[in-house]
């Protein structure tokens, strides 16, 4: 199966890069204890905040630290390849081949989100554990729900990342939209400030944006704040989200091919 | 059997420049224009012109990953812009100047990739693969990343990787460009070993005349995006007028020798340069000037086609 050949590949590329997994791993960790206290400082204050409690919030600052590398969230990942790749024109390498680009490097994408998820997640979480008490999730079953939710948040994330650097093909490089998306998802995916504690209408317009899969979403589903049918309607708009994106991502993708010049000689 | 026809094709781009403060200007450049020609299964074309000429607009239309303008194009019976997945498993691209492989895997983690996007039956791929690592000598380099190998390395890793499918056409863009001597000469023998054994079609795009004079029975001039001689590399020839020279060294500086069918182009010292047609036998002029002259040394300089492809660059 090529897929899961190329998502085997790229799982081993990140993982060479070893010295740099234990850097990110430290910093994650440093964040990690400064927004505790900063929320905790704030929980304190108002204790029931977003409907969350002192350990819902502690809780919540991990698992953004754990996941900020999984679900890319100011970009990288495969599609900064495919963005330098346009950029450099071997974009036409990729397009001689009988594969489909978008299969390709989503792929290469989620082979790189699993090996994040082991080395960048695991670690921050214990960490979170052993020096805040943070919770667990609910049930075996919650957990399983997670799971789904943050492949749901991965494809979200790279079908995002996906059209920011196909923006290349018109601007010859995904520079500026890179950081503009960057700063869009770092405000309303939450890892800020959780999105339950924005004021309306904010709130509500948050939850219902595609960022709101990156980490509001899996959140809530380890915490216990979804259950149930409301599990299965944050599920639902997750799905609808990457489904929609997706698509939107073929048809910017199409007409790249046919309309814009592959760069270089 | 005519694998690639190309009738009328033409392709061009739309250029936005700026002019004055806010407005732009729209241009348009015909990269291609009336560009005709055909190719037969089995030949060896060299597909050449100076920068800017349309060539590589050309190679992306013909892989389908630039879509024509006007004009019929077919190759291997399928019209690269719409049927260009279908194509790519028909046609290996080897670019001097970019590689097919992955960076930071192994070679042969790449040609295992490969083997999978082109769905290669295993046991055709082993032995496809056994065969060009024997004959390019890749043997020592499978486990070493792409990013460690020299560029003849990799260079040898990315021609293995174009044919490993088995593709009909073997589309080569300056395959040669920074490669040292020897390892140009490997390559040209491979290429030619390839055409004759398996009857791999190749075009290949140059600046390298050598890659040509060695490999190309046929050439295909192209300039402002139009071919302007299509023949064999003798007939370019014989079209420049091309000439030879014969070197002379006298053993004592002497006026511009004067000879029957040949003409005196340069004196330096004791040193002449006679210019003769390529057409004609050198042996009454050597003996001519060795009767007349006291000579040191006598050399004979072939035509060199550079020049030849100038003239018509000059001439279009």
């Amino acid at each position: 199966m090529l897929y899961a050949a190329v998502a085997v590949r790229s799982f081993r590329r990140f993982s060479t890069y070893r010295t740099a997994t234990l850097a990110g791993v430290f910093t994650n960790s440093v964040f990690g204890v400064i927004y505790s206290y900063a929320y905790l400082a704030l929980w304190h204050q108002r204790p029931d905040a977003g409907g969350y409690d002192a350990t819902d919030a502690v809780t919540y600052v991990w698992l953004g630290q754990a996941l900020l590398m999984t679900i890319a969230l100011w970009g990288g990942g495969t599609t900064d390849d495919l963005a330098e790749r346009i950029r450099t024109g071997d974009v036409a390498i990729d397009l001689y081949r009988p594969v489909g680009l978008i299969g390709w490097y989503l792929a290469g994408d989620l082979g790189r989100a699993v090996y994040h998820v082991l080395a960048r997640g695991v670690l921050p979480t214990i960490l979170g554990l052993v020096l805040f008490d943070i919770a667990l999730p609910a049930s075996p079953l919650a957990g399983a729900w997670f799971v789904v939710s943050l492949a749901l948040a991965v494809v979200t994330s790279f079908a995002i990342r996906f059209l920011v650097a196909c923006t290349a093909f018109w601007l010859l490089d995904q520079s500026g939209m890179r950081m503009l998306s960057g700063v869009l998802a770092i405000f309303l995916s939450g890892m800020t400030l959780p999105l339950v504690i924005f004021p309306e209408p904010l709130r509500s317009i948050a939850l219902a944006l595609p960022w709101a899969s990156y980490l509001q979403t899996p959140a809530d589903i380890w915490l216990g704040h979804r259950h149930g049918a409301g599990i299965l309607a944050g599920l639902a708009l997750q799905v609808l989200w990457a489904a929609v994106l997706m698509a939107v991502c073929r048809a910017v993708l199409a007409a790249a091919t046919r309309k814009v010049v592959v760069q270089g000689g | 059997m005519t694998l690639i026809d190309v009738r009328d094709l033409a392709r061009t781009f739309v250029v936005r420049k700026r002019s004055g403060r806010l407005g732009r200007t729209r241009t348009e450049v015909e990269a291609v224009r009336d560009l005709t020609f055909d190719i037969d299964a089995g030949e060896m074309v060299g597909y050449i012109g100076p920068n800017g000429a349309g060539k590589s607009t050309t190679i992306k239309m013909l892989t389908g990953i630039l879509v024509p303008t006007s004009g019929h194009l077919r190759v291997s019976g399928l019209e690269p812009s719409t049927q260009r997945t279908d194509l790519a498993r028909r046609i290996g691209v080897v670019f001097g100047q970019r590689t097919t492989l992955w960076w930071d895997l192994p070679l042969r983690d790449s040609f295992e990739l490969l083997q999978k996007i082109y769905r290669v039956d295993p046991v055709r791929h082993r032995r496809n693969l056994q065969e060009y690592v024997e004959l390019l000598d890749l043997g020592d380099l499978l486990d070493t990343p792409v990013r460690q190998l020299s560029l003849g390395q990799r260079m040898r890793g990315d021609i293995t990787a174009a044919l490993l499918h088995d593709p009909e056409i073997l589309y080569l863009d300056e395959p040669t460009i920074g490669l040292d001597v020897v390892s140009k000469g490997r390559l040209r023998e491979f290429l030619r070993t390839l055409n004759a054994e398996r009857g791999t079609t190749l075009m290949l795009t140059t600046h390298d005349l050598q890659d040509i004079e060695a490999l190309c029975d046929r050439v295909i001039v192209i300039d402002h995006g139009t071919a302007v001689f299509d023949g064999p590399l003798a007939d370019l020839h014989r079209r420049g007028g091309s000439r030879r020279t014969l070197v002379v060294d006298l053993v004592d500086e002497a006026p511009p020798i004067e000879v029957p069918g040949a003409s005196t182009r340069r004196v330096e010292g004791p040193r002449q340069w006679l210019s003769f047609p390529a057409g004609a036998s050198a042996a009454p002029i050597v003996s001519a000037v060795a009767a007349a002259y006291a000579v040191a040394d006598l050399s004979i300089q072939e035509p060199d086609i550079e020049d030849v492809i100038r003239d018509i660059y000059a001439g279009a």
